[in-house]
């Protein structure tokens, strides 16, 4: 069954939570500013921006060959590749390797794409605590929340919440608020757990084809402890994370730290290929996750979404997202990105059907998207799948739109319903309407509606010139 | 020149006063309009909803009722997106229409076209004129040039309004709280006046304002332009 409301119910929920509001205002309209700033500095930005566009669209078209040639690579320098095509595929396969190191911890770093196939779940399922590494994904995981946003996840939490968390779970009662002595707390409890575990879980920001190479880039440095320290290093990537060679690279760690979070470089790049004798992880193993990518594929239009390098400009200047927040988008992929990723990856199943809707097309997403991924173009686009495959004959909306498209369709019918809607505008049956559920009424709520002028234009047009 | 008006179903119906002032502009300037009276919609409300076998029968609707017009103007960026943006995904071959800036600044050349409005006045750049058909800074040029007219700067200016066709409804409060916020900077910025490419827009704006008790006005550019 698909819901083309579940969004608009979400948000309206999260609309009413003012802190939330302040705090995504502040914050986005923060990191946008600092994005805008770092992106004006570099005069080639557009033409990073489309070399960013053609080397994805170009691993999109040729993935089956990088694929290989990205397994080949890895196995050469002593990694183990293996093949999931679903997130019970590749959950099970983590969960064998963890198990055979007879661990029953692991330190994880912040990925989307073990969020997506809930990788933390199903490890806990199987007795193995997963804990999360990054600070905010920490906070999260501490209070059993969800991230809302792709860079930032505790965007929506506020640091008194974060004192008081942190208080009851992992430090004393004479904690204060101060950012420093937050952080400071996080740090004492996951060094420790840095040092103790056998097994680090990460995803990847790229793949190296070329080279089996793989990198994450972030902020904090407790990426490069999990794919460091622990003897054991899982990491899960999606298919299309791949890169052609090793020197295109220099396109990717340009475009993502200013668009994500501002920087001119983040500051911890880890790159890993294969193991190294008497450095770092001993067995190193990759799962490469189709997950219903390979179906997004195969939409010729819908396809750009894979070329997403997770940075979250989009969410950032985004006025959906400013107000309604991650949580409405009830998907791991919040936002414009979201939006259109989401839906196809399942297939418009459920709630999904709504996120197309969610969007006012403003465009400023695809202004800021570093690989040219045009949004709203495949908002529309997923827009015309839900009408041909989700809406069903009897659907209101349909008969409303099929009407006008009847009306639009022959001039005469036009104008009767012109007068039609003349006559309307003094009657009552206006005000009638307007508390009837329908588009009327939710014009209504929050807006005035303009009295239908007694002559149209082409009344006019017809007294004047003729 | 000889110009086919192409004045949205929107307008046609709701905001006339916008089609009589390209009218009136553009005959000013000494140019000859014409008004095919078979238009009706161009199918960008069923396009972007996802109706798209309704927008291409509209679409090819459109083509023919213009045919031989070699120069078409339309008082609304986003129709405008709609015509020359997306017909060609509908399989339809777009002929050339102007929205009412760039027919003036690039077509005609013209930035002084002979407006009084001594009024303050703020502009909204509407998303489908910014980022859409990408007018860039023609509006405010024909502005500029309005005798009397005092342009104000509205902060935040390039921000969605929050209308976005029927995701006002749809998507009801989000839209109203992205409305709420762009009415606070309108007010902010002392204005009697904002205007804006898209009365769609517009009737968005001045329906929250209005809400709100708020005097401000909204008027389509082209109003602007052919006050004297």
């Amino acid at each position: 069954m698909s819901d083309t409301k579940a969004f608009a119910r979400a948000a309206a929920k999260e609309l009413a939570n003012t802190q939330l509001r302040a705090n995504l205002y502040r914050a986005t309209h923060t990191i946008r500013a600092k994005r805008a700033a770092a992106v004006s500095e570099l005069p080639d930005w557009e033409e990073l921006r489309e070399a960013g566009r053609a080397i994805k669209q170009h691993v999109l078209e040729h993935l089956d060959r990088y694929l290989l040639e990205f397994e080949q690579a890895l196995t050469a320098a002593g990694g183990h590749v293996h093949w999931a095509r679903d997130a019970a595929e590749a959950n099970a396969i983590v969960a064998r390797v963890v198990k055979a190191a007879r661990a029953d911890e692991a330190v994880k770093v912040k990925s989307l794409t073990t969020d997506e196939i809930g990788l933390n779940e199903a490890l806990e399922a199987a007795g193995i605590h997963a804990l999360e590494t990054d600070f905010a994904e920490l906070i999260l995981q501490l209070d059993g929340d969800t991230p809302s946003h792709i860079l930032v996840p505790a965007i929506h939490r506020n640091r008194t919440e974060i004192r008081d968390l942190f208080r009851r779970t992992i430090a004393g009662p004479e904690l204060g608020d101060d950012p420093r002595e937050l952080a400071a707390a996080a740090r004492r409890y996951l060094r420790e757990r840095f040092l103790r575990a056998k097994v680090g879980i990460s995803g990847a920001n790229f793949g190296i084809a070329e080279t089996g190479t793989i990198v994450v880039v972030e902020s904090e440095g407790n990426g490069r402890m999990c794919t460091t320290l622990p003897h054991i290093l899982i990491s899960v990537l999606g298919i299309e994370k791949l890169l052609p060679r090793f020197e295109d690279l220099g396109v990717f760690l340009q475009l993502l730290p200013r668009s994500s979070t501002g920087e001119r470089m983040n500051p911890y790049t880890s790159l890993w290929t294969g193991v190294t004798p008497g450095d770092g992880p001993k067995e190193l193993h990759v799962v490469l996750l189709d997950n219903g990518r390979t179906r997004v594929l195969s939409d010729a239009k819908g396809r750009q979404a894979l070329a997403c390098i997770r940075c979250s400009a989009c969410l950032n200047v985004c006025p959906v997202y400013e107000r309604a927040g991650g949580h409405a988008y009830e998907s791991v992929y919040p936002g414009p990105i979201g939006a259109i990723l989401t839906p196809q990856l399942a297939d418009l199943a459920g709630g999904t059907a709504s996120l197309p809707y969610a969007s006012s097309l403003c465009g400023a997403c695809y202004d800021v998207c570093p690989v040219k991924i045009r949004i709203p173009e495949v908002l529309l686009h997923l827009r015309g799948r839900v009408v041909a495959e989700k809406i069903g004959r009897a659907d209101p909306e349909r008969a409303g739109l099929e009407t006008l498209a009847a009306i639009f369709a022959d001039r005469n019918r036009y104008e009767r319903a012109q007068r039609l809607g003349r006559v309307l505008r003094r009657s009552r049956i206006r005000a009638a309407a307007a508390r009837l559920p329908g588009p009327l009424r939710d014009w209504m709520q929050a807006r005035d509606l303009p009295d239908v002028p007694p002559q149209s234009f082409r009344d006019w047009w017809r007294s004047e010139k003729q | 020149m000889r110009i086919a008006l192409f004045v949205t179903c929107f307008n046609d119906t709701l905001f006339p006063e916008t089609g009589k002032a390209v009218v009136r502009l553009l005959e000013g300037l000494g140019h000859e309009v014409g008004f095919p009276e078979e238009q009706t919609c161009c199918g960008q409300l069923h396009f972007n909803t996802g109706y798209r076998r309704d927008a291409a029968r509209l679409a090819r609707r459109f083509v023919s009722v213009f045919d031989g017009c070699d120069t078409i103007v339309c008082p609304s960026a986003s129709c405008v997106g709609m015509v020359r943006d997306y017909y060609p995904e509908l399989g339809v071959e777009p002929p050339a229409v102007f929205e009412l800036s760039e027919l003036l600044v690039d077509r005609l050349g013209v930035d002084e076209v002979g407006a009084v409005y001594p009024h303050r006045v703020a502009y909204h750049p509407t998303c489908h004129s910014l980022r859409g058909v990408r007018v860039g800074n023609r509006p405010l040029r024909l502005l500029r040039a309005v005798a009397g007219l005092e342009l104000v700067e509205l902060a935040g200016s390039d921000e969605c309004c929050g209308f976005g066709g029927t995701f006002a409804v749809k998507n009801e409060a989000t839209s109203a709280a992205i409305l709420e916020d762009k009415c606070r900077a309108i007010r902010a910025c002392g204005a009697e006046v904002v205007c804006a490419l898209d009365n769609s827009c517009l009737m968005h704006i001045g329906g929250g304002l209005s809400r709100a008790g708020d005097p401000l006005r909204t008027v389509h550019l082209a109003e602007i332009l052919a006050a004297r």
